[in-house]
């Protein structure tokens, strides 16, 4: 359950930039999760609830985004996204690549607040 | 005469206090939405958009990720070869050290870090005279992070040490997302785990540089078929170099140390 203290270094940015900007409540808050993250979304949303209690964040919608896997093929020199599953092979020549581009994103990117 | 037409909701609405929307009860703004209005409500006449969106790209774990970068520099400055040994309790990472320590660690110093919840018994395991050992005790947390790493390494003498090894809390799930600041990441799956281990685990062998298949010594004797291991490590991580090795008997134990030589040339 590391997501707990993820949640916290998330919520403590969203009230960093809450206060800088002057804002009395925080309304919805947009986070960006990759499959390889190792973060499981649902695990973040129980952290989001205990985390931002008595905070100007309670109460604020958490949206998640996951971002889908993206590996490179050595042999075609092309990327290619994988829609599920962990095992990447290439859709155009099959081989399997463990070069990933995208999917280990672990982001907050978005805060809407007043 | 027609009669004046009445505005009043009928008496299942209610009016809401702060929107001024009339409602049937039970369909009340949600809290966030509430306050949202609430806020457009006291923004005044002259209006303007109360809510401001504001778009960022923090990572995260940005913290643990700066703190990473510097115990890599730090590392790299002292020519340290660093390997963070990831797996689920049991698998046979001490084991692994306590050999590599007493037969490639006489050769080439080594250091090491051990992480576990409770206890210093990896610690008292691992002390050689020839090599510090530094145990961390995370008191329940799931995983090392980068800030424990480099407080841990202060307390370590390491005056001539070419290679650290970084024993991480048995955990198959988040030592993952946790950069260590390490060169190397080394996953250990043993054979009395199963083969689809890697297919059941797949973020931290996608991470691995290294797989090591331990304990295949009692491999035939559990009816662990190596092969499949083998298949399922280099499907879901084909990046990674494959070690099939037993501490007991000794087998694979000569690629191990070929490895870490290759991570140590001589200056």
């Amino acid at each position: 359950m590391h997501e707990v203290g993820i949640m916290e270094s998330a919520i403590d940015s969203v009230l960093h930039q809450a206060r800088a900007h002057g804002a009395r409540q925080v309304h919805r808050i947009v986070l960006r999760i990759g499959a390889l993250s190792g973060v499981e979304p649902e695990s973040l949303r129980f952290a989001f609830d205990v985390v931002t209690n008595g905070t100007l964040a309670a109460g604020a919608v958490l949206e998640i985004e996951s971002v889908p896997a993206r590996a490179l093929c050595a042999a075609c020199a092309e990327e290619f996204s994988v829609e599920s599953g962990f095992i990447y092979t290439c859709p155009r020549c099959g081989a399997l690549s463990g070069d990933i581009r995208q999917g280990r994103e672990l982001e907050l990117t978005r805060i809407e607040m007043s | 005469m027609n009669p004046v037409p009445d505005n009043t909701p009928a008496d299942e609405f209610q009016i809401h206090p702060l929107s001024g929307a009339a409602a049937r009860p039970g369909t009340r703004l949600s809290a966030p939405l509430a306050a949202e209005v609430a806020a457009t409500l006291a923004a005044g006449p002259e209006g303007g958009a109360a809510v401001r969106s504001v778009d960022l790209r923090v990572p995260l774990l940005e913290k643990n990720d700066i703190l990473a970068e510097r115990n890599r520099g730090y590392f790299l400055g002292r020519g340290l070869a660093t390997l963070n040994l990831v797996s689920s309790p049991g698998a046979g990472k001490t084991t692994l050290l306590e050999r590599t320590l007493d037969e490639f660690g006489r050769q080439t110093r080594c250091a090491v870090v051990v992480g576990d919840l409770e206890t210093d018994n990896d610690g008292r395991r691992l002390h050689r005279p020839h090599a510090p050992v530094a145990q961390i005790t995370t008191g329940g947390t799931c995983h090392l992070d980068a800030a424990m790493i480099a407080r841990a390494v202060e307390s370590l003498d390491l005056e001539g040490v070419r290679v650290l090894f970084i024993e991480n809390v048995g955990n198959l799930v988040c030592p993952a997302s946790f950069d260590l600041g390490e060169q190397v990441r080394v996953v250990l799956l043993s054979c009395t785990e199963g083969e689809d281990k890697p297919l059941k685990y797949p973020p931290i062998f996608k991470s691995a540089d290294l797989v090591l298949l331990t304990k295949v010594d009692v491999a035939d004797v559990l009816g662990f078929s190596r092969e499949l291991a083998c298949a399922n490590i280099r499907r879901i991580a084909p990046q990674a170099r494959l070690i099939p090795l037993s501490t007991r008997s000794g087998e694979g134990v000569a690629e191990w140390y070929d490895f870490l030589r290759t991570l140590t040339p001589q200056r």
